[in-house]
């Protein structure tokens, strides 16, 4: 009994304990050394990630396009402000296109003469309804939600809808 | 007091103060003042008190590294002065490089040495990597130091690309459009990747500013930090490599003349030739300036910045997923473990491994001058996968098909280079660099000077 009083541990248990201890207050300090550089670097990320600014709520980007009569079928109307083409189909039928092309971005111009659209960069081109005529374009030009009230066509560009392709269930009717 | 306490008392104020300053010899008398100089001064000492007598002849590394570093120069120094116009807004941005141009003293000039500086740097960093593959100088102690060039070159690239849009006008509005149009055919993330590249869902006010942060602040502070790590670790491989012929081991204990005046001295003339010549080009020639930019009208053609434009030339050949993701991921995957791969010798400081490399690395250079145009053309009139193939999706046609071709053609040849030259796999890795290479550099030829309106093969005086 008096041997474990004058000594508790010998020598080599003491010594290990000592750099167990040591080598354990390192890695706590390089733990706590990588928990800081993440979050530097995870504040540094949010700094650098886009900031829309916020709309209020119910104001959307409603674009007042006009009276329905201003609009013959079969034609297709460029809006520069609004950034969009009104597209009036041959059965009365209305679609709003986003005039960005959707291979890389450039605008597309409407050729009437041709009928469609005809990107000047890569030479996609679109029907009146957007749908891909002639690639590179890989799918058809985003379209904008059509809402007519009180005989007024209202656009609402705040939101681009992709699609793949046309379909009816796109066109907006009175 | 010392002995030194007492020199240092000695004289009047000025010679006191003056040797409070310089602590040292200034003019050298004699080889003793030219090692502690060397040794002694805040910017010489980054360089070696001796080196080896074949290191300082210029058509070693025709002084491409440092010519980099002189250029990166002259782009702070121009740079800094900019920041003081130019107003990172696209209300103000345009209007505000008019306003250099025309009225800020030598505004013209500045701007001109900054642009021509930047375009040029591209060119020479190339070219010194270039010169460090071929005089093998990525082996050993030299590995790691490969994969830190390489990270400037993406800074560089990436500041130049920044800067790009500053002036706000159509060519930057749209070039910025097409490369970050095809950041978004990145699998899974190109979505999110193209809102963060562009500062949200469209190029605007926030693209500017972050691009502006980006290239005045982020891109310097890393490339210099980057460049002193890059220039540490030549200093711990013992300087640049030694240059030998293909017979010869490499030495032990080459023969060293001092750095003051044999080195520091050429060094000083090549940098002072180089600032001349972007001098001479930034006065005859001028910075473009286009129309201010309209979101309503894309140019005809519209093309990214010279050095992105063998990427599009690539996507007008292949599938987008596989022109913008798979072949430049493989080939930065390529360029990173170029200096691991386990290569049979270590070539250092022989040019092109040895006579097979050499002739070799001609062979694949003029495959590949031949092989690329002639492949374009045929993409561009006779090769039709997606019609050939009617039943295969067109993503497989444009991509999986041709690669499977090609890499059918590469597996060939490759057997056929073995067996004709007796090569060891230094000197195939070699061929293969040059090939791709030259490849690459057809490619954005023909983007740069053969494709016209609507992206189509033109000659090019009919661009």
């Amino acid at each position: 009994m008096s041997d474990k009083i004058k000594n508790p541990k010998n020598k080599e248990d003491a010594r290990d304990d000592a750099l167990s201890r040591r080598s354990f207050m390192w890695k706590l300090w390089i733990v706590l050394g990588g928990v800081a550089l993440a979050e530097y670097l995870l504040i540094a990320l949010d700094f650098v990630r886009p900031h829309p600014s916020k709309k209020q709520g119910n104001e959307d980007d409603i674009f007042v396009a006009g009276p329905l009569d201003r609009f013959a079928p079969k034609t297709v109307t460029a809006f520069p402000a609004g950034r969009f083409y009104l597209a009036r189909l041959e059965d009365g039928g209305f679609i709003a296109l986003s005039r960005t092309c959707t291979h890389l971005g450039c605008t597309v111009p409407w050729n009437a003469d041709e009928g469609r659209f005809v990107c000047p960069c890569h030479a996609s081109a679109f029907t009146m309804t957007g749908d891909v005529l002639s690639p590179p374009a890989p799918r058809a030009l985003d379209q904008y939600a059509v809402r007519i009230e009180n005989g007024v066509v209202k656009v609402d560009v705040s939101k681009p809808i992709r699609r793949r392709s046309f379909e009816s269930s796109q066109v907006t009717y009175i | 007091m010392s002995a030194s306490d007492k020199e240092d008392q000695r004289g009047n104020i000025v010679d006191r103060f003056r040797r409070s300053v310089f602590r040292g010899p200034v003019r050298p008398r004699d080889d003793t003042d030219r090692k502690r100089i060397v040794l002694s001064h805040l910017v010489l000492h980054n360089r070696p008190v001796r080196l080896p007598e074949k290191n300082i002849r210029y058509t070693h590394t025709w002084g491409l590294g440092g010519s980099s570093m002189i250029l990166f120069s002259l782009l702070a120094a121009t740079g800094m002065l900019l920041i003081f116009v130019y107003e990172p807004s696209p209300d103000a941005a345009y209007a505000s490089i008019v306003r250099l141009r025309d009225d800020v003293f030598f505004g013209k000039l500045v701007r001109n040495i900054h642009y021509w500086s930047a375009n040029f740097l591209i060119v020479i960093m190339l070219l010194h990597m270039l010169r460090v593959y071929f005089t093998g100088a990525y082996h050993g102690a030299r590995q790691f130091n490969w994969i830190i060039g390489l990270g400037l070159l993406l800074c560089v690239l990436a500041s130049n690309f920044t800067g790009y849009l500053m002036p706000w006008d159509q060519l930057s509005y749209w070039a910025i459009t097409i490369v970050t149009g095809m950041i978004g055919y990145v699998p899974l993330i190109g979505g999110r990747l193209q809102d963060v590249v562009r500062g949200g869902p469209e190029i605007g006010p926030s693209t500017l500013v972050d691009y502006y942060a980006a290239h005045t602040t982020l891109l310097p502070a890393l490339i210099i930090v980057i460049m002193a790590f890059h220039f540490w670790r030549v200093r711990k491989a013992d300087g640049v490599v030694i240059p030998r012929s293909p017979e010869d081991p490499p030495e032990e204990k080459p023969a060293t003349v001092l750095t003051l005046p044999n080195l520091l001295f050429r060094e000083l003339v090549a940098a002072l030739v180089l600032i001349a010549f972007i001098m001479v080009i930034a006065l005859i020639f001028d910075a473009p300036l286009g129309e201010p930019a309209n979101p309503g009208m894309s140019p005809n053609p519209a093309k990214a910045p010279w050095y992105f434009l063998g990427f599009q030339e690539l996507l007008l050949h292949f599938d987008p997923i596989f022109a913008v993701f798979v072949i430049p991921f493989a080939a930065a995957m390529g360029l990173i473990l170029l200096p691991y791969i386990r290569y049979d010798k270590d070539t250092s400081g022989i040019l092109m491994m040895s006579r097979v490399g050499r002739r070799m690395g001609r062979e694949a250079a003029i495959t590949a001058a031949v092989v690329t145009p002639v492949l374009i053309v045929a993409d561009e009139y006779l090769l039709d996968f997606a019609g050939w193939l009617p039943g295969v999706p067109p993503f497989i046609t444009n991509s999986l098909v041709p690669a499977a071709l090609f890499a059918g053609v590469c597996f060939v040849f490759r057997a056929r280079l073995i067996k004709r030259h007796a090569a060891s796999n230094n000197e195939l890795v070699q061929s293969a660099f040059v090939f791709f290479g030259a490849a690459f550099v057809i490619l954005t030829l023909t983007g740069v000077f053969f494709r016209g309106p609507g992206m189509a093969l033109v000659w090019p005086w009919h661009r």
